[in-house]
């Protein structure tokens, strides 16, 4: 039994999105900042009429911010608002086995939080991301 | 008979409106009624078609439908008895309903086709509805067409989708005017542009018309329905609408005009007296209702108050105990706020009485799930004796706001224009910037008020701000530091995601024709997170508002037609006498009430009135009476109070001073002098320490005597004040003298040769005795 998954890079990592929490993928055009918010807020983007808060990934994740010249972004719809999710680059949408994560992985900083499991491509394990933890819920550089 | 025929243009919309509503509830609870038919115990459909007959009824006492009235009413009873458990839902009583709901529905049919129905079944009808009726034969009634709708019902959903599809076309029309501009456009493509740049702003206007309508297509029907409701329960209502042109999205006005219908008439009915009993409380004899929208922050205000009697917590709770709501023992645990909410709870009505007016408590609980099914709320301020106002908040997400628009650095920011009191340029001597400790200040025009750099709070720079928006919120006043003040916009704000709301100080978000986000600031939360604290300061937005600063004093119309103002405190009531009530005798003016006979005071004649009002005074222990030509409304006493000079007048011995009240001098009465009955003289002014006991009669009473002789009058001593002398009553005495002790007492005779203490109406020993301990 296989799920469709949006293959990514964030952060130089690949990335496996389950589809259903993709709503698009776009190039983000002007970012409006919003002052005293969060640091994972880059602010606010245009997308067409509606507007959506962009975050940057790399701090939402306790890593490095995301460098400005990247704006690729998928859309994602969480309790009803948009958010852009900063991304390196997007690869494709392809069916894959959703695996457990495997036993003994340590994974650190913000990726233990947001990985909910694995695919494999062509042998290559992808960390399955869950985007609503990346979103501000989630606690600020683990 | 035959309801629906020559109305006006604007009942007409409301019956247009009642009509299609009918409609769409009748199609909506047909399968309640299916339901019901089957299962004749089921709570939830008998609540349903109870809230549709009772929403009729409301509708049709308002609209003068008398036939719906009696059917829904007939109706609305006997599902009120099974909702009691008088009665069982036998198939002879459901069959009995339903056919009256079917009733209902072919009138309204009629009513819009504008043809007549024969009413001669709806007699038996209603018959039918009585316990042990013969069950009758399905009554067959020929269908009238229905006539051609002239308007049609939208989906907000659609209207939704057209607002964003027209925001991306103004976009999209904003872009290729860009691109454009960028190259050699041949003039004929401008112009096709310009052509359609003037079609897409006049659609734009349009499409956001459609959503959004004024508070006013809610309120314009409060007047006529006020005054029939009022006058059918033989009450006297002034109605004061307020902020009629606040604008409320079409679909919250169509989701509030129900609750606002139930609650006026639950106003009228239940909370508003009637004029003997309001005469008897002391109030004028109409009661005030005020019916008031508003914008605040985020939020539209729809705020319902009267001067009636307020809801009789006990009551409610005794009701809910009857009903059984809630055990006993729930019901102690509750705290006073939960009490009062059981006035929201299904099936509960605070009236013993049944009247065709606001009937048995279906009300608050429809009113409450309406409101919450907008995503508002709703606040009961109840005030027992008083009055009760009701707020409703309803969220302000989809309304349309003006803003102004401010720039800081190079990002622009809106505000919403109503809580903008002005916009000052720092320059010349009207503004300064000042720094007091650390705290950042202006004064414009000799008004202080703290000052917040928005550069500063968003860290987009340090400069002192060129310009300064003052806002007020509802907690006070500031200045908003900021570049510069763009313009003024009229926007669509949507809620900001959580990560953005958080910060605290932005209200929403917005996009406007340049396709760039903008920021909503939240004014009173800009003051928050900026850390500045404002002093309570009293709500005033209502006269009946009990908590305004100062003494409470009524206002009247004197005889000598001088206005006067006298401390409510002193007032046990206001009433009229009949004149011959008064007589002159033995030296005295004397009012007979029943039995008993007081003093009356009365500054001029009485002319050729057979009746007088009088305000009966009482200090707690005697009582008189003081004749006034008109009680005109309750106000507060400023502080600045100019004494009265002592003059030879009969009025001017009994006045304490001037004070201004709406930029108007009026004198208030000194009610120690009154019933002292002695004129007072005028000392050198010192202050005087008043050990108050609660009672309030040292304030109200001798307070006014004193400052009217020259004395300033403290409860506190302030620090680095010294009182002259200090008065305090023989219980309540001192605890710690700092100052020379007047005591008083009550009884007018000493107690021995050696008591220090000084009868409390004794005006001339008391000032006297003041003077000496004061020498001491």
């Amino acid at each position: 039994m296989s799920d469709l998954f949006l293959i990514a890079h964030i952060a130089g990592r690949g990335v496996a999105i389950d589809a259903a929490q993709v709503d698009s993928v776009v190039d983000i055009g002007e970012i409006v900042a919003v002052p005293r918010a969060e640091a994972f807020v880059r602010g606010l983007a245009a997308l067409r009429s509606r507007v959506v808060t962009v975050i940057d990934t790399g701090i939402a994740l306790g890593l490095a911010p995301t460098p400005d010249t990247m704006r690729r972004a998928v859309i994602t719809i969480v309790d009803g608002h948009h958010y852009a999710i900063l991304v390196d680059s997007v690869e494709d949408v392809a069916p894959f086995v959703r695996l457990p994560l495997s036993s003994g992985l340590a994974l650190r900083g913000g990726w233990a939080s947001v990985g909910t499991g694995l695919v494999e491509r062509d042998g290559e394990p992808l960390l399955i991301i869950d985007l609503a933890v990346v979103l501000p819920t989630s606690p600020l550089a683990a | 008979m035959h309801d629906g025929l020559e109305r006006g243009a604007c009942m007409d919309d409301l019956l247009q409106e009642f009509i299609a509503e009918t409609r769409e509830t009748l199609e909506a609870i047909a399968g309640e009624i299916v339901a019901w038919e089957s299962d004749p115990t089921d709570r939830a459909r008998l609540d349903a078609i109870f809230r549709f007959v009772h929403t009729v009824k409301g509708s049709c006492g308002f609209l003068d439908l008398p036939r719906l009235a009696r059917l829904s009413h007939a109706a609305e009873d006997v599902l009120a008895a099974v909702r009691d458990g008088k009665r069982t839902p036998d198939t002879a009583l459901v069959d009995a309903v339903l056919g009256i709901v079917d009733r209902i529905g072919e009138i309204v049919e009629a009513i819009d086709a504008g043809a007549t129905l024969d009413d001669s079944t709806e007699d038996s009808l209603i018959a039918a509805l009585a316990p042990n009726a013969k069950p009758k034969a399905a009554v067959v009634a020929v269908p009238a067409g229905r006539a051609a709708s002239r308007s049609v019902r939208l989906n907000v959903d659609l209207l939704d989708r057209m607002m964003s599809g027209m925001s991306d076309m103004v976009l999209a029309r904003n872009d290729l005017a860009r691109r454009l501009r960028d190259g050699d456009a041949d003039p004929q493509v401008e112009a096709a542009l310009e052509r359609l740049s003037l079609t897409v702003a006049d659609m734009r206007d349009t499409v956001t018309r459609t959503r959004m309508q004024k508070v006013d297509a809610l309120f314009s029907a409060l007047p006529r329905m006020v005054r029939d409701t009022s006058a059918e329960l033989g009450k006297s209502v002034n109605l004061v609408i307020d902020g009629a042109d606040v604008e409320l999205d079409r679909e919250m006005i169509e989701l509030m005009r129900d609750p606002l219908l139930h609650v006026i008439r639950n106003a009228i009915d239940h909370g508003i007296e009637t004029p003997e009993a309001r005469r008897a409380a002391g109030k004028p004899e109409a009661g005030r209702l005020v019916v008031s929208a508003r914008q605040s922050g985020n939020q539209i205000l729809i705020e319902i108050s009267d001067d009636g009697r307020g809801i009789d917590v006990a009551r409610i709770v005794a009701k809910a105990a009857e009903q059984k709501l809630h055990t006993a023992i729930e019901l102690a645990a509750m705290s006073d706020a939960a009490k009062l909410d059981l006035i929201f709870a299904p099936g509960l009505s605070s009236r013993d009485v049944v009247t065709a007016t606001s009937g048995r408590g279906v009300g608050m609980d429809v009113v409450r799930a309406n409101i919450e099914q907008i995503g508002g709320r709703i606040v009961l301020v109840n005030d027992p004796g008083r009055g009760l106002r009701i707020i409703a908040r309803v969220p302000l997400t989809l309304s349309i706001l003006t803003t102004l628009i401010v720039e800081v650095g190079t990002q622009r920011f809106a505000l919403a224009r109503q809580s903008v009191e002005e916009i000052v340029l720092v320059r010349g001597d009207q503004v300064r910037i000042e720094t007091i400790g650390d705290a950042a200040a202006v004064l414009v025009r000799g008004r202080r008020m703290p000052l917040v750099a928005l550069a500063g709070l968003f860290g987009l720079g340090s400069e002192p701000p060129p310009t300064l928006v003052i806002v007020s919120t509802r907690e006070g006043d500031y200045a908003l530091g900021v570049d510069t003040v763009i313009d003024t916009e009229e926007l669509v704000v949507k809620p900001a995601s959580p990560a953005i709301m958080a910060t605290g100080v932005y209200a929403g978000m917005t996009l406007p024709d340049n396709g760039l986000p903008m920021l909503l600031l939240d004014a009173a939360g800009i003051a928050t997170v900026a850390g500045l604290r404002f002093a309570p300061v009293a709500v005033n937005d209502s006269v009946e508002e009990v908590a305004v600063p100062g003494i409470p004093a009524l206002l009247f119309d004197d005889l000598d037609g001088q206005r006067r103002a006298i401390a409510l405190a002193v007032i046990d009531r206001v009433e009229p006498v009949p004149v011959d009530a008064i007589r002159r005798t033995a030296g005295a003016m004397r009012l007979t009430i029943g039995n008993t006979i007081i003093p009356v005071h009365a500054v001029g004649g009485f002319g050729d009135r057979a009746e007088i009002a009088v305000l009966r005074l009482t200090d707690g222990e005697s009582e008189m009476a003081y004749a006034i030509a008109e009680a005109i409304e309750i106000v507060a006493l400023p502080a600045e109070m100019a004494p009265a000079r002592r003059g030879g007048t009969d009025a001017g011995a009994l006045i304490a001073g001037v004070v201004l009240i709406a930029g108007e001098q009026v004198e208030v009465v000194d009610p120690h002098a009154l019933f002292a009955g002695e004129p007072v003289k005028i000392a050198t002014p010192p202050v005087c320490l008043l050990q108050v006991d609660g009672s309030g009669w040292m304030e109200t009473f001798l307070k006014p005597a004193l400052e009217a002789s020259g004395y300033r009058c403290v409860t506190a001593l302030a620090a680095g004040e010294t009182a002259a002398v200090a008065l305090a009553m023989e219980d309540a005495p001192v605890s710690a003298a700092h100052a020379p002790v007047v005591t008083l007492r009550r009884s007018r005779v000493a107690d021995g040769d050696d008591d220090p203490s000084v009868y409390r109406y004794d005006r001339p020993a008391l000032i006297a005795a003041i003077a000496a301990r004061r020498g001491l």
